[in-house]
């Protein structure tokens, strides 16, 4: 086996892996090294031609590719290492040691003083949501169709449906049109869009491609290829109503109905997971369970703006290195956040609470659509921080910010309320 | 000419409603701030995107680069653009923002790579 050492092991060189990476380099300047099992490193953003990156962290709108380059460039300057062709296949985080197959050395073991998960997500496939009819060829996850599309040159059909309306499939309705395929409808469950709007305008409306929200496909027709769908209106128990049912000619479905983190390695080493983001559990250091394993971007829970990906990256690269050289605060005790009104979830989960005051920005997603809310962090009766928001959507996620020195109680609740309605 | 357009400024996403022709603007309702007033000036009278797409290479390694407008195009210009741009074969080696097409369809923008092929 050959073996490496270094102060902090970043496992993914996707833009968390690279983000946190420039940051551990700059707080510590010890030796950082990024494993990476594809042969160069961007991660999701490699096949993202498409602009929308980076209009809040650089202030300008790039295309993923652009956007990874800036990160990497910054990494290589800095002195980071690059592990490339090596898939992790095992983590002893009390050993602080991750093991991977490298193309060149074989096993590799790497022992480091912190280790950040940065493993990304995947799709969800057919599997995971089950429509019912036929298995016939034709039907890719949207992300897959990009890879294919952007970096393969293969195009995957002329006549496309894409069921749900996530930023990857209206993203992909866009740029099949652009290379000539007909993309006749998008088809979403829910009664309200789960991407952006942005992309509804420039990647939907702009082709004058139809958008069915409160529908489902019922049935996929074809014996080797995809022939056509069945699609249907859906009751407010999300049942199709047979008589709305409708029939599109097709030759490609694309599945765009979300994101699971990657955490495979994160089960095995018995890092604490949350059942609602499917992502290790972290507190404002983006600490896991586990003392020296932290985890940033679509590992922890699923983000659609790489732009906060970098902002909490860059978090648990800073706080890995001061792990790594024994200058993180010292816990003084741990506050637990917990999602009260119209919250799904809260990101970090926890927070360590040490002598010295500091600034924590909860981040989440609402459960379902509203208007004319107030967002509030309470411990107990006090208030901690609240703000206003004329509209919140749960396609865009939310955040609010306070100082820990503020809590006095072992909880801290987030909620969303009716402006005016607030206890 | 009226049309309702969807601020994409900022996540709230104001319906306006623009009513006029071309830079003529006659009436403008429901912008929540200066920004979106701006932007729906904008995409009522000249609608402009960033295109982005791929260009083949003769690479064998890496088939496609992946490239860029450097400027906005008109909206109305995207698919001649496309018809342009898939004429185009770049020839390796690619570096970062290599001009690959300088003037697509006399619109004044370049198509530039975003990505390397060595
Ligand atoms: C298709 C798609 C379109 C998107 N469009 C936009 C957009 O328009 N605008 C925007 O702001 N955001 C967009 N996003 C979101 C943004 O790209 C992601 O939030 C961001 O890429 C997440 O970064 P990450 O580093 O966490 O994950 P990734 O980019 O997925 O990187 C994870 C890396 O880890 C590596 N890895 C995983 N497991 C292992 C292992 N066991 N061993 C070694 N390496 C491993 C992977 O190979 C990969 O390189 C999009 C996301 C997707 C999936
Ligand atoms: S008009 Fe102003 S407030 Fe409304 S969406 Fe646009 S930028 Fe946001």
């Amino acid at each position: 086996m050959y073996n490496l050492t270094c102060d902090v092991a970043i496992i993914g060189g996707g833009p968390a892996g690279l983000s946190a990476a420039v940051a551990a380099k700059k707080e510590s300047g010890g030796r950082v090294l990024v494993i990476e099992r594809d042969e160069s490193i961007g991660g999701i953003l490699q096949q993202c031609i498409h602009p929308g990156f980076g209009l809040t962290y650089f202030k300008e709108e790039l295309t993923g590719p652009e956007y990874a380059g800036r990160f990497a460039d910054e990494a290589k300057e800095l002195g980071v290492e690059f592990l490339l062709n090596s898939m992790v296949l095992d983590m002893d985080e009390r050993a602080g040691t991750v093991t991977c197959v490298n193309r060149e050395y074989g096993m590799t073991a790497i022992t480091a003083k912190s280790i950040i998960l940065a493993m990304g997500c995947r799709e969800r496939t057919r599997a995971n949501i089950m429509i019912p009819g036929s298995r016939p060829a034709g039907v890719y996850t949207a992300g897959s169709a990009q890879r294919l599309v952007n970096r393969q040159n293969e195009m995957v059909g002329k006549k496309v449906v894409i069921l749900g309306s996530g930023d990857i499939g209206m993203i992909m309705a866009r740029r099949m049109t652009l290379e000539g395929a007909k993309v006749l409808a998008v088809i979403e469950l829910m009664d309200y869009l789960a991407g952006l709007t942005r992309n509804k305008v420039q990647c939907l409306d702009d082709f004058e491609i139809p958008l069915y929200l409160s529908h489902t496909i019922t049935k996929i027709e074809g014996y080797q290829r995809v022939k056509g769908v069945y699609f249907a209106k859906v009751d407010e128990n999300k049942k199709p109503i047979q008589e709305t049912e409708q029939y599109i000619e097709c030759d490609t479905i694309l599945l765009s109905v979300g994101l699971i983190p990657e955490n495979e390695l994160t089960r095995k080493a018995l890092i604490d997971i949350s059942s609602i983001t499917n992502g290790p559990k972290v507190n404002q250091y983006m600490q896991t369970s586990s003392e020296n394993v932290f985890a940033c971007g679509n590992v922890v829970h699923v983000n659609d703006l790489v732009d906060n990906v970098s902002t909490e990256s860059i978090k648990a690269g800073k706080f890995a290195a001061q792990y790594a050289m024994n200058t993180l605060p010292k816990e003084e005790k741990a506050v637990e956040n917990i999602a009260g009104e119209n919250v799904r979830y809260l990101c970090p989960q926890s927070i360590s609470v040490s002598p010295e005051s500091e600034k924590v920005s909860l981040y989440f997603r609402v459960l379902h659509p509203d208007q004319n809310v107030k967002i509030i962090a309470r411990d107990g009766d006090k208030v901690l921080a609240s703000k206003k928001r004329i509209r919140v959507n749960p396609g865009e996620m939310e955040e609010i910010t306070f100082n820990t020195g503020y809590i006095s109680g072992s909880s801290v609740t987030v909620e969303v309320v009716k402006e005016g309605q607030e206890s | 000419m009226k049309k309702e357009i969807i601020c994409t400024v900022c996540p709230i996403g104001c319906h306006i409603a623009v009513e006029g022709e071309g830079d003529n603007i006659i009436s403008m309702e429901g912008y929540g701030c200066k920004r979106g007033e701006q932007y729906a000036h904008a995409e009522f009278a000249h609608p402009v995107r960033i295109l982005t797409t791929t260009v083949k290479t003769d690479s064998e390694k890496t088939p496609l680069i992946p490239v860029r407008s450097d400027k906005p195009v008109p909206k109305e210009k995207i698919m001649d653009c496309m018809a342009e741009i898939r004429k185009c074969l770049a020839k390796a080696p690619v570096g970062v923002y290599d001009i690959l097409i300088e003037d697509v369809c006399d619109t004044g923008v370049n198509i530039v790579a975003t990505g390397a092929v060595k």
